[in-house]
């Protein structure tokens, strides 16, 4: 052992051949590099077993995979949902989901969507600041309509119907029309559960109370034209 | 959790839930429990979406949730349960294949819903049956109650833990969170209900919405009558159906090496001591050889004389699947379920190494496994492989952790010259070794498929799109040269890149079933192992 030491031989401080390396043998180079990606196998893998389980499980698998994108637990990221062409065919291939809602006795008390009227609040007003931006456009429709509105005197119920008849105007609107629609139905589901809760509720009401008088004092401003 | 295992819950959420429910659910596979606030500050998810997906978890049992100090409620993932997404499609095929069709909607039904009440399910399978069946037949709910019932008693279904009745008159704040309670005796009772009515075809009752149907529609939904079991929510059992594998398992086992007439015998005591033993007991309970015999099924012609025989053969073969208790009531006999599981892995790992490293390198195992310590030199005689040969195997095998090596020092120094090198294997390392290899070939597998969807995912679309087209023309009663027209729109090399793909996405899932029955075995063997230490 001590012989090797030195002159040349690496040191190891076993026996070299106990590990199948005869004397003076070349020993193999250090590896650099990590393994293949894809090594070659000596070994060919078996064929997968065939047979009409497996046949009926594969179908019940692949079933199984486009179902659950059609169930009410399958969340899809916002990016998802918009799509930036719309495509004709899409209205074939569209999947309805349906309504999905949690036993709130199960779960703890916090999981309870508590600011579902705020978070209705920014699309809505997006939705409205969308509705402004053509109508000044088609100003002679407007001043008509401000017309009426001095007319009756009453701020409230005339945007109320300034907004309706846009929408029958504008066929783009339709879409946000739906979503409010849909937000409002969704807030009356949930507000059974949110008048258990704090005054969370009243909290919110205030604050579309504010919007609200954000707009009227827009449509003050038209007025003065 | 090993990375293989997080990567494939990832995979496995994504594919079932959306990217949402991935995010939070990985997060908190990756750190244990969390509370709400602390797991939307970390993923940088906004507290709606954290709340809406942990929903989602927790209604499909993917997450459990728990109060700590201070009011503060965790939640922590079931990684392991996650995993079991991959075996959905087995169970569903193996409740078809012992309670027909309506079980196995039953059972899918609770799969993708994580949980529902009895009515829900029965309303629903009456519903999806109806629509599969002919005009004028309709489901009736009995009957789908009907097979519910057979599927509790059997325990293959069972109750969730109760959430308490908030009564009015309790004192104080409520609790953040329900404390959910489990009451044994009632865990697989059904409810007494009276579901009376037939499945509904969603497209029939819209056209004669004055008939009938609509009538009882109106009873069942739209009456907002309390349910007679709301709040009893029903889940799959996934253990009954573990415990159900393994006797499949083991009796296909015992029928390769004997016959088919001692897996008969074997597959009766399973199903005698089905109920009686616990999923997890390393034994059955010791069963006579006479209540075998008036246990067998019935057409199964062979004489008394003839069982005392196959049961003394199945307990003197060495695999000990069967042992002998005691010699009352003609000789008891029970089945050593634990030994069945570790020969079934052992099996596993030994033809592992045949198809991977050839049989001379089985050879090898199969001699270290039996002879339990060996030296180097010894391995090379006993195998009767030149040594070099038997070396460069050998190692192969180490540097895989197939087999591994025990150092024993004469002297303290640890000195390699004065030192024994055993070869040994170690069946519970290397097999969960081998587990996780089969982790991460399916999260290769699901990588690999989602990749080849990817790729052509504008043909498929196309493809998609034609056919849509296709049916709204049939529907609309269209003429076969214009059916014709739209079906060349896809061309032929594109029809032929189709094909292509769909056979390589059969593949791929296929074997992803195929693993996760290897991934069963496992699983079960390190499970059985870990009770008993």
């Amino acid at each position: 052992m001590a012989a090797n030491k030195g002159r040349g031989r690496a040191a190891y401080t076993f026996n070299i051949e106990a590990v199948g390396f005869s004397r003076g043998e070349k020993l193999p180079d250090v590896v650099l590099k990590p393994p293949p990606l894809f090594p070659d196998t000596d070994y060919k893998p078996v064929p997968l077993k065939t047979g009409e389980d497996e046949d009926y499980m594969l179908a019940l698998k692949q079933e199984l995979r486009e179902t659950v994108k059609r169930m009410p637990y399958f969340i899809e990221t916002p990016a998802e949902k918009q799509d930036d062409i719309e495509r004709y065919s899409k209205r074939y291939m569209k999947v309805y989901k349906e309504e999905w809602i949690p036993d709130w006795r199960r779960l703890p008390r916090e999981m309870m969507p508590r600011k579902k009227c705020k978070k209705a609040d920014p699309k809505s007003k997006t939705a409205k600041a969308a509705d402004r931006g053509p109508s000044l456009a088609n100003s002679a429709d407007v001043l008509k309509k401000i017309e009426e509105l001095e007319k009756r005197g009453d701020g409230e119920k005339s945007d109320e119907e300034n907004e309706e008849k846009e929408g029958s105007q504008k066929k783009t609107k339709d879409g946000d029309d739906d979503g409010d629609d849909d937000d409002d139905a969704e807030q009356e589901e949930y507000d059974e559960e949110e008048q258990e809760e704090e005054n969370d509720y009243i909290n919110s009401y205030f604050e579309d109370g504010d919007d609200f008088g954000a707009d009227s004092d827009d449509n003050m401003d038209e007025a003065t034209y | 959790m090993t990375q293989a295992e997080i990567k494939l819950c990832s995979l496995l959420l994504q594919e079932h839930f959306g990217e949402i429910v991935e995010k939070i659910g990985v997060h908190l596979i990756r750190t244990g429990s969390q509370p709400l606030r602390v797991i939307a500050h970390d993923t940088g998810t906004s507290l709606d979406q954290v709340k809406k997906a942990l929903c989602v978890l927790i209604h499909h049992n993917l997450v459990l949730y728990r109060v700590h100090k201070r009011s503060v409620v965790e939640y922590e993932a079931q990684c392991s349960r996650v995993l079991r997404m991959l075996r959905y499609p087995r169970y569903i095929y193996t409740t078809k294949t012992l309670y027909s069709d309506t079980g196995e909607l039953i059972v899918e039904e609770l799969l993708l819903n994580g949980k529902m009440t009895m009515s829900a399910v029965v309303k629903k399978v009456a519903d999806r049956l109806t629509e599969t069946m002919e005009d004028g037949k309709t489901m009736d709910y009995a009957e789908v109650s009907n097979a519910f019932v057979r599927l509790a008693d059997t325990h293959f279904l069972q109750r969730c833990p109760l959430a308490p009745a908030t009564g009015s008159s309790d004192p104080g704040p409520p609790p953040p969170a329900p404390t959910l309670v489990i009451n044994e005796k009632d865990m697989y009772l059904v409810p007494k209900l009276s579901l009376i009515g037939k499945g509904k075809r969603r497209r029939s009752s819209d056209e004669d919405a004055s008939g009938e149907p609509k009538a009882k529609k109106t009873k069942y939904t739209d009456n907002k009558e309390p349910i007679p079991d709301d709040g009893i929510y029903w889940q799959v059992n996934l253990d009954r159906f573990h415990q159900h594998f393994r006797d499949q398992a083991i009796v296909s086992a015992v029928a390769n090496r004997m016959d088919q007439t001692s897996s008969e015998i074997v597959r009766t005591m399973l199903r005698m001591s089905e109920i009686t033993t616990p999923s997890s007991a390393p034994f059955t309970q010791p069963l006579s050889s006479n209540e075998i015999f008036r246990s067998l099924p019935v057409g199964y012609n062979i004489s008394k004389q003839v069982l005392d025989q196959y049961l003394t053969l199945l307990a003197d073969d060495p695999l000990e699947f069967i042992g002998k208790s005691g010699d009352s009531g003609g000789g008891m006999y029970v089945i050593n379920l634990h030994k069945a599981l570790a020969s079934l892995a052992t099996a596993t790992l030994e033809s592992v190494i045949q198809e991977r490293f050839g049989s001379r390198c089985a050879r090898i195992f199969r001699l270290v496994l039996q002879k339990k310590h060996l030296e180097q030199k010894q391995v090379e005689d006993f195998a009767m492989i030149p040594a070099k040969e038997a070396k460069d195997m050998l190692y192969k095998m180490l540097s895989e952790n197939f087999i591994s090596l025990q150092e024993i020092p004469k002297t303290p120094d640890h000195a390699p010259s004065r030192t024994f090198y055993l070869y040994t294997v170690n069946v519970l390392s290397a097999a969960r070794m081998l587990l996780h290899r089969c982790y991460k070939s399916i999260a290769n597998l699901i990588e690999r498929r989602q990749f080849e969807t990817k790729e052509n995912k504008r043909l498929l679309e196309k493809s998609q799109r034609v056919e849509a087209i296709i049916a709204s023309m049939q529907a609309t009663g269209a003429e076969e040269v214009q059916l014709q027209e739209i079906e060349e729109m896809i061309t032929a090399p594109e029809r032929q890149q189709l094909e292509t793909l769909k056979r390589n996405v059969n593949k791929l899932d296929a074997s992803e079933i195929q693993v996760d029955e290897t991934v069963f075995l496992l699983e079960s063997y390190i499970e059985s192992t870990m009770k008993r230490q």
